[in-house]
């Protein structure tokens, strides 16, 4: 027997360190070669690193969420008559790899990450299918049922095996070594019960707690329960980088915005007649693509919209190209696909590129560099209702326009009310780069190209 | 000025601060420890190891002198002993000596950078430290405070001259023919004892009613039957209210007294080292006159951590070593929390006094019903053997499951059952685990066994 050392690989973007996002295996699985041992994750991409050998893995290199650097030791395997070479992952083996070699020179002067020994009782890897952030809900105490001077339950060995695992404000018994794995996997050792004798919770009771199905179906008590229950959920991975971005920009982009009444009928009249012309010959038009129409027609009066702003070195990058980044929900969080070079697409190439990027986005299928490069972005959360957002910016960009909900309204014109459908668009800038009279000026073209579809289609 | 920068600064290099640092080491993290002056803090040397050198050395002498007068109970009589005090201090001071040495090597092998200097902080991340070479500005991600604790003095009594504390009473240059100990707790009634039985005449004053007052009355019995018989007066409800020319003035009920001291050891406590170390800089929560700390040892302040004595009661050494150590782990970024079931807690007085847990009094005051079992060691062999009778081991446990919530004990040598004790209460042992454990024949541990058996209604030697 021998042990086989997994390194991280370079994944090739230049970067020193990488998230562990994810495990698919933990210690003592048996795993085959190329089988997925771990989800890492960039800036932008998540890569599975299979593994180059069947063994048993004997330790995790981090927890799920942890940094590891790049050429640190990922993963150990015990392998049959192996020697305990360091091995990197097999170029064949890995997603994003182009740069193994490179991967091995760095490790082979870096000294080895702390290991997760087998043998600590940490529990450092769910077995996660999907994802490794899955929460794993506390069980929340049921409440005591009233018994009104009644003598204190006999616990022991005669404990209940549903209801509270003891009565409330009763500390939990366990063995220093039970309660330091509990701290270290989480646990509130308040919710396990115990089965050993006075009711001490032993590792065989952590275990039970640990494999437990998520909900644990008792019978609910009658009336109105309180829940105190508290769910931890670890902020790893994409949501991790997620709220690190929008601290960024909350932290240091001076928001503004400022929100117009944009009338839509005519657009929408334009959008519902072509749709009904071509069917399914072409792709469905929504209003995106008339929006990023109107920012290809307004954008090169404003170019100091589509830029942007390195606050570090204190410079404006004003971009040719305009490059839309489209905000889309996807199971994981908000990504933001990018449309790229839409002033060279017309409306029906950017619908279907729209499309094609957000299911990609939601399938995890999108390119690094399809979500990166964007000068101005739209989001949408019109077809949920609400009158106005107040989008924050992705930085380094300056502007984002958001979109809200179409409303069929009375408006004055011409000596009477009449119905027309109204939309909101609420727009947020840097304000330390973007004045607000440009703003408005901006926004302003923007409502005069959307309200007179015809000039999204006339050369100026 | 130099500079250094490190992920660890350790201030106070005592039990709570040595500790630290050599689990930080281990963990290879790059740590500095701050000394002022020995390693080992007030534990070391002036505290928990010098005094129970006095007292080992005190009994021997002791035990030879009524040797000599014939007044062994197996018989022995041998000649008059004589005592050179000055080897005893030389012999306490090799032993302190042996372990300061002992714990640098430690710190050296766990990669520690020692600074031997009065550290000072200027803010939370930064220590200045007065060393001989000058000045030296440390930078740390994680400061421990663990700068420990001074003898607390009486305003009408201050230190100096013939008033002393503690540390002073360990460095005499010879035993004083009489001494006044203001103060009967655990430090007072040690060292009154060793200098009792080192031949002097000694007084203790306690302002109290009762002597040994974190311990219940049963427990300190025994304690009071030896000080009785070993000559030393116990002014109980007594207050010293200063000098008066070559005595203690003392009031006692109404009543003016003045004892007789060569020597007047002022032992009424201790109070948290907090002065003089920059903190007053830093924005830290306290907890009366302590550093107030979380169950990670966390201040109030963002990786700024205190154990040991600074942070309050118990004043112990291996409360102090437990956070220390724990304080190492969090900072490699392990998870711990201080969740233990108890400290145990020995008075080196004679017979020595253990506790751990709670005592009768306060399980019921924590409202458990409870059981308890007691078990005198005049029923047990091998004190007989020693001759040391006096004392039992009782066992408090819930009435309703038998889980053990406090063990006590009094008597020749049963500060090691503490070992026994503390790991009883940390396994969640039930009386039943302790009566089903053999204990080995013949010992003094046997008494543990048998207050569970009691406990239990199923003694046998009683």
């Amino acid at each position: 027997m021998g042990f086989r050392i997994v390194k991280l690989p370079d994944i090739g973007e230049g970067v020193a360190e990488a998230e562990v996002s994810a495990w698919h295996v933990k210690v003592g699985d048996v795993v085959r070669e190329d089988q997925p041992l771990a989800d890492v994750m960039t800036d932008k991409a998540t890569v599975e690193i299979p593994s180059p050998v069947s063994g048993t893995v004997a330790a995790l290199g981090a927890e799920a969420g942890q940094m590891l650097a790049v050429g640190a030791e990922l993963v150990r395997l015990e392998i049959e008559g192996g020697d305990t070479a360091p091995a990197s992952v097999p170029e064949s083996g890995v997603a994003v790899a182009p740069e193994v070699a490179r991967a091995q020179d760095a490790a082979a002067g870096q000294p080895a990450a702390a290991l997760v020994p087998a043998a600590d009782g940490l529990e450092p890897a769910q077995p996660a299918p999907g994802s490794a952030a899955a929460p794993k809900p506390v069980e929340p105490p049921k409440p005591a049922p009233s018994k009104p001077a009644s003598p204190a339950p006999r616990p022991a060995a005669t404990a209940p095996s549903s209801g509270p695992p003891r009565p409330a404000g009763e500390k939990p018994v366990a063995s220093p070594a039970v309660r330091r794995r509990a701290l270290e996997a989480g646990i509130d050792l308040r919710q396990v019960r115990g089965t050993g004798p006075a009711g001490r919770i032993g590792h065989d009771d952590l275990d039970g707690f640990l494999n437990a199905p998520p909900e644990e179906t008792a019978p609910a008590p009658a009336g109105r329960v309180a829940r105190t229950g508290v769910e931890e959920i670890k902020v790893i991975g994409l949501r991790r980088r997620i709220a690190q971005r929008m601290a960024d920009a909350k932290r240091r982009v001076a928001h503004f915005s400022y929100v117009e009444e944009v009338d839509v009928t005519a657009v929408e009249e334009l959008r519902a007649a072509l749709n009904q012309r071509h069917g399914a010959s072409r792709p469905k038009l929504t209003l995106i693509p008339f929006l990023v129409q109107a920012l290809v027609r307004a954008l090169p009066d404003f170019p100091q919209m589509n830029a942007h702003y390195d606050d570090e070195a204190e410079v404006i990058h004003r971009h040719a190209g305009i490059h839309v980044g489209i905000a889309t929900q996807t199971p994981s969080g908000l990504m933001v696909p990018v449309l790229r070079h839409a002033e060279t697409r017309d409306v029906w190439n950017s619908a279907a590129e729209v499309r094609r990027l957000a299911d990609a986005a939601r399938n995890g299928l999108a390119a690094r560099d399809e979500l990166s490069g964007s000068t101005i972005t739209i989001t949408s959360l019109g077809a949920l209702g609400g009158i106005v957002t107040t989008p924050v910016i992705n930085r380094p960009e300056v502007a984002i326009i958001g979109v809200n909900k179409q409303v069929m309204r009375p408006v004055w014109r011409d000596n009477a009310f009449v119905p027309r459908l109204t939309m909101n668009l609420s727009a947020s800038f840097d304000h330390r780069v973007v004045d607000g009279y440009d703003a408005a000026l901006f926004v302003q073209a923007l409502k005069g190209l959307i309200e007179t579809p015809a000039t999204l289609f006339m050369e100026a | 000025m130099s500079e250094i920068t490190t992920k660890l600064l350790v201030l106070g290099g005592g039990p709570g601060g040595y500790v630290a640092a050599i689990r930080a080491g281990q963990h290879g993290i790059d740590t500095v420890l701050v000394e002022e002056n020995r390693l080992g803090g007030t534990c070391l040397n002036v505290g928990c190891i010098p005094s129970k050198a006095m007292i080992h050395a005190a009994e021997a002498y002791h035990a030879a002198l009524l040797q000599s007068e014939d007044a062994s109970p197996f018989g022995l009589s041998a000649g008059p002993p004589r005592l050179d005090f000055s080897r005893t201090v030389a012999w306490k001071d090799g032993i302190v000596g042996r372990l300061n040495t002992g714990v640098a090597s430690l710190l050296k092998r766990g990669g520690v950078k020692i600074l031997r200097g009065r550290g000072t902080m200027v803010d939370g991340k930064t220590c200045l430290v007065e060393t001989d070479t000058g000045p030296e500005r440390v930078r740390a991600e994680h400061v421990i405070l663990a700068t420990g604790s001074v003898p607390a003095a009486l305003p009408h009594l201050p230190f100096g001259g013939r008033v002393i504390s503690s540390t002073e009473a360990l460095s005499l240059s010879k035993v004083p023919a009489t001494m006044a100990v203001v103060g009967a707790g655990y430090i007072g009634l040690e060292l009154g004892t060793a200098f009792a039985k080192l031949g002097a005449k000694v007084t203790v004053v306690e302002m109290a009613e009762r002597m040994l007052p974190a311990y219940d009355a049963e427990l300190t019995r025994p304690v009071a039957r030896r000080l009785a018989a070993l000559g030393i007066d116990v002014l109980l409800g007594a207050q010293a209210t200063g000098l008066s020319g070559d005595a203690l003035a003392v009031e006692v009920g109404g009543d003016s007294r003045k004892i007789p001291a060569e020597v007047i050891l002022v032992a009424v406590g201790r109070k948290a080292r907090t002065q003089d170390l920059g903190l007053e800089r830093l924005d830290l929560d306290m907890s009366g006159p302590f550093i107030r700390i979380d169950e990670r040892c966390a201040t109030s302040m963002r990786n700024v951590w205190a154990v040991g004595d600074v942070t309050g009661e118990p004043m112990l050494a291996h409360r102090a070593m437990a956070q220390g150590e724990m304080v190492a782990d969090l900072v490699a970024g392990r998870r711990r929390a201080f969740h233990k079931v108890a400290i145990p807690a020995v008075c080196f007085t004679d017979p020595e006094v253990v506790s751990a847990g709670l005592s009768p009094d306060e399980a019921r005051a924590a409202g458990h019903e409870i059981r308890t079992g007691l078990f005198p060691f005049a029923a047990n062999g091998r004190a007989m053997t020693l001759g040391a009778e006096d004392g039992f081991v009782r066992v408090t446990a819930r009435a309703d499951n038998h889980l053990i919530l406090g063990i006590q004990a009094v008597g020749a040598g049963v500060s090691e059952l503490a070992a026994g004790f503390g790991l009883a209460l940390e396994m969640g042992a039930r009386l039943e685990d302790v009566a089903g454990t053999i204990h080995a024949h013949p010992t003094l541990g046997e008494a543990f066994h048998e207050a569970n058996l009691r406990a239990l209604g199923e003694a046998l030697h009683i």
